[in-house]
C-alpha cells in the first residue's frame, strides 16, 4: 500500500461505494470480542482512575469526595510542570534528530542485490531489542569506567563525561540512546516510501540532468510526505510516554534531570501510592495523548487508502 | 536510479556504529567480572561462558526468562484470535460507529502504560490475576489487540473484495470462507501480527513488573534488580541482555520486509 496525498472529503455513501464496503450492522458481532477485551483492559481501569482522581483516600473505608481538587493541585505542581516541559523538550529533540537522520539513512540504504536483506536486518535489529535491554546496553556502553562509549569520550575526546553524576551528560545519554534505538524505525519507513517511487521518475530526472540534491528535493522528498507524517506522529507519541529506557539507565536522575512524565507518574502511583494525585495526573496525561492521537488518526485514515 | 558514489560506504559505517553498543555488551558477557572492573580492554583477555552458565542454572534467572516466553506467547495467540474477526469486519463492512471504534482502539495503543498502573495493580489483585501468566497476557492485550486489529486490517484491505463475493456465489458461508479461503491468503499477515504482538509484549516492562511478584516475574524485572551487596554483576547482566535479544534476532529474517508495515500499524 502506498501513501498518497489526502483526498478531498467525500460523502459517506459515495465513500462506501468507492471502498467497496457493504453496510451491515451485524458486523458488530465480529468486533464484539475486541470490545469486551479492551473494555476489561482499558475502560474499567480508566473508570477506576477517574474514581481515584475525585477522592481523597485514606483507607478503603475512609474516603472523601474532593471534586477537582487533585486536578488543580497536579496542574499547579511545579514538579509535574517541569516534567511536562522536559518531556516536550525531549520529544522535540528526538524528532529534530531522528527524522532527518532516518531519511538520510534511507537514501543511502542499498536498493538492489544481496545487500538489501542484510541492510534491512541490520537496521531493524535495535527495534527488536527489549526496551529495558536497550537501557542495559547503554548503561554499560556509556559508563566511563567499563563502557566503550563513555571511555572513548573521556580518554579519546578528553571530555569529562559521567552520566551518573552530571545532569547534562545524563540527558545526552538518554537522547543518544533514543536516537540509536529509534532512528532505524524512521529509516525503514522512509525506505519503504522511497521504494514505492517508480523508476521512470528517476530516469526523467537523469535526462534533465538534475543533481542528486535536486532529485532528492523534488522527487523523493514529496513522495515521502505520507510515511514521514506517520513516522513523526509515532515517534512523538512513543517518546512522549518514554519510561523504561531512562528508568534503567538513569532512574530519572541525577536529581530530576531525566524524570519524564511516565517516570514521575509511576513514582507517585506505585512508589508513594498517592491514589488521588496519581489518578488526576493520569487523566491529564491521558487527555494530552488523546488530542495528539486524534490528529494521528485523522492523518492515518486519509493517507494510504 | 543514480546512486550517490559514497552511499554504500556511508551506510555500512552507520551499520557498524549501530552494532557497536551491541557488540560491546556481548563482549562484556563473555568476560569474568574481575576483568570487567579491572583494567579497560577492547578485546576480552580471558573468555568465559560462566555468566551464561549462571543464567541457566540459577532458577531466579531462567524461570523469569521462561515466564516472559510463556505470557508473551499466550498474549500473541489471544490477541490474534480476538483481532482476526474484528479486522475483517473493519476492512469489509460499514457499521454503526465503526470509525469511532477504530479510533478508540488506536487511543489504547497510544495510551501511556503508566496511566494504567494503579488500577491494574488493584483490579488484578481483586480478581485473582495478580502474579499469574494469564494476568500479564491479558494486561498486555491493552496495546496488542488494537495493534493486531490495525495491522491485520491494513493487510486485509489489500485483498480484493471480489474474492469474498465469488466465494459467496460459490455457496461458501462466511465462517467457512474465512477459515478455508481467507486465512490461507493472509498467512504472512498472521505471521507478522504474531511477531509484533510477541515483540511488543516481550519489550514491555512497566506493566509486567507492576502486576507480578514471584511466580510470573518477567526477565525484564529480574534484570533491573541485579544490584547485590557486591555491587552490580555486570557480566551476568550483559549475558541476560544478550539472551533476551535472541528470540527477536532469530525471527527477524522472516519478517524483514514487513517491519516498516508492522511498526506503522499496517499503514505503509
Amino acid at each position: 500500500m502506498t501513501a498518497t496525498l489526502p483526498s478531498r472529503r467525500t460523502e459517506p455513501a459515495a465513500e462506501d461505494r468507492a471502498q467497496g464496503k457493504r453496510r451491515a450492522n451485524r458486523a458488530w458481532f465480529l468486533v464484539l470480542p475486541v470490545v469486551v477485551s479492551v473494555a476489561f483492559t482499558a475502560v474499567i481501569p480508566l473508570m477506576t482512575v477517574v474514581n481515584y482522581s475525585v477522592q481523597d483516600i485514606f483507607s478503603p473505608d475512609d474516603r472523601l469526595f474532593v471534586g477537582l481538587e487533585w486536578f488543580r493541585s497536579v496542574a499547579r505542581d511545579p514538579e509535574v510542570r517541569a516534567a511536562f516541559v522536559r518531556t516536550l523538550l525531549f520529544s522535540a529533540q528526538v524528532l529534530l534528530l531522528e527524522i532527518p537522520l532516518g531519511v538520510a539513512v534511507a537514501v543511502v540504504m542499498p536498493r538492489r542485490g544481496l545487500g538489501v536483506p542484510a541492510a534491512l536486518v541490520l537496521v531493524a535489529l535495535p527495534l527488536l531489542i527489549p526496551w529495558n535491554v536497550v537501557g542495559t546496553i547503554w548503561q554499560i556502553f556509556a559508563r566511563p569506567d567499563i563502557g566503550l562509549g563513555g571511555w572513548a569520550v573521556n580518554n579519546v575526546l578528553g571530555l569529562d563525561y559521567n552520566y551518573t553524576l552530571d545532569a547534562g551528560d545524563a540527558w545526552i545519554t538518554v537522547l543518544v540512546m533514543d536516537v540509536w534505538h529509534w532512528t532505524p524505525l524512521v529509516a525503514l519507513l522512509a525506505y519503504a516510501g522511497l521504494r514505492s517511487i517508480p523508476d521512470p521518475y528517476f530516469q526523467a530526472a537523469q535526462i534533465d540532468g538534475a543533481s542528486a540534491w535536486a532529485t532528492f528535493r523534488h522527487i523523493q522528498l514529496p513522495r515521502l510526505r505520507g510515511v514521514l507524517t506517520i513516522a513523526i506522529l509515532l515517534r512523538f507519541m512513543d517518546s512522549f510516554m518514554i519510561y523504561t529506557e531512562p528508568f534503567v539507565v538513569t532512574g530519572g536522575g541525577p536529581g530530576n534531570a531525566t524524570s519524564f512524565l511516565s517516570v514521575l507518574l509511576s513514582k507517585i502511583a506505585v512508589g508513594q501510592f498517592d491514589l488521588g494525585p496519581a489518578g488526576a495526573f493520569s487523566l491529564l496525561y491521558f487527555l494530552a495523548v488523546q488530542i495528539v492521537c486524534y490528529v494521528f488518526f485523522t492523518v492515518l485514515t486519509r493517507t494510504g487508502r | 536510479m543514480r546512486r550517490l558514489p559514497w552511499a554504500r560506504t556511508v551506510f555500512w559505517l552507520y551499520g557498524i556504529t549501530l552494532m557497536l553498543p551491541l557488540l560491546w555488551m556481548f563482549g562484556m558477557s563473555i568476560r569474568p567480572n574481575q576483568d570487567i572492573l579491572g583494567s579497560f580492554r577492547l578485546i576480552p583477555e580471558r573468555v568465559t561462558f560462566d555468566n551464561y552458565v549462571t543464567f541457566f542454572t540459577d532458577p531466579v534467572w531462567y524461570s523469569s526468562y521462561l515466564n516472559s516466553i510463556v505470557y508473551t506467547s499466550m498474549n500473541a495467540v489471544m490477541s490474534l484470535v480476538i483481532a482476526l474477526p474484528a479486522a475483517y469486519a473493519f476492512s469489509r463492512f460499514r457499521f454503526a460507529g465503526d470509525k469511532h471504534l477504530f479510533f478508540w482502539l488506536l487511543t489504547n495503543r497510544m495510551a501511556p502504560p503508566a496511566v494504567f498502573l494503579l488500577p491494574f495493580f488493584q483490579i488484578y489483585q481483586a480478581v485473582g490475576l495478580f502474579d499469574t501468566h494469564l494476568g500479564v497476557a491479558i494486561a498486555h492485550m491493552l496495546f496488542n489487540v488494537p495493534l493486531a486489529v490495525w495491522i491485520l486490517e491494513g493487510f486485509m484491505s489489500g485483498i480484493p473484495r471480489e474474492i469474498d463475493e465469488t466465494a459467496a456465489i460459490d455457496g461458501y458461508s462466511l465462517p467457512r470462507f474465512f477459515v478455508r479461503i481467507f486465512l490461507p491468503m493472509i498467512r504472512s499477515a498472521i505471521g507478522v501480527t504474531l511477531f509484533f504482538c510477541f515483540m511488543f509484549s516481550w519489550v514491555e516492562l512497566l506493566i509486567a513488573r507492576t502486576i507480578t511478584s514471584v511466580n510470573a516475574k518477567p526477565i525484564a524485572a529480574t534484570m533491573t534488580r541485579t544490584v547485590s551487596a557486591a555491587g552490580v554483576d555486570w557480566g551476568l547482566l550483559a549475558a541476560a541482555g544478550v539472551l533476551t535479544i535472541v528470540p527477536g534476532a532469530i525471527v527477524i529474517w522472516f519478517v524483514r520486509n514487513y517491519i516498516a508495515k508492522g511498526f506503522s500499524l499496517g499503514r505503509v
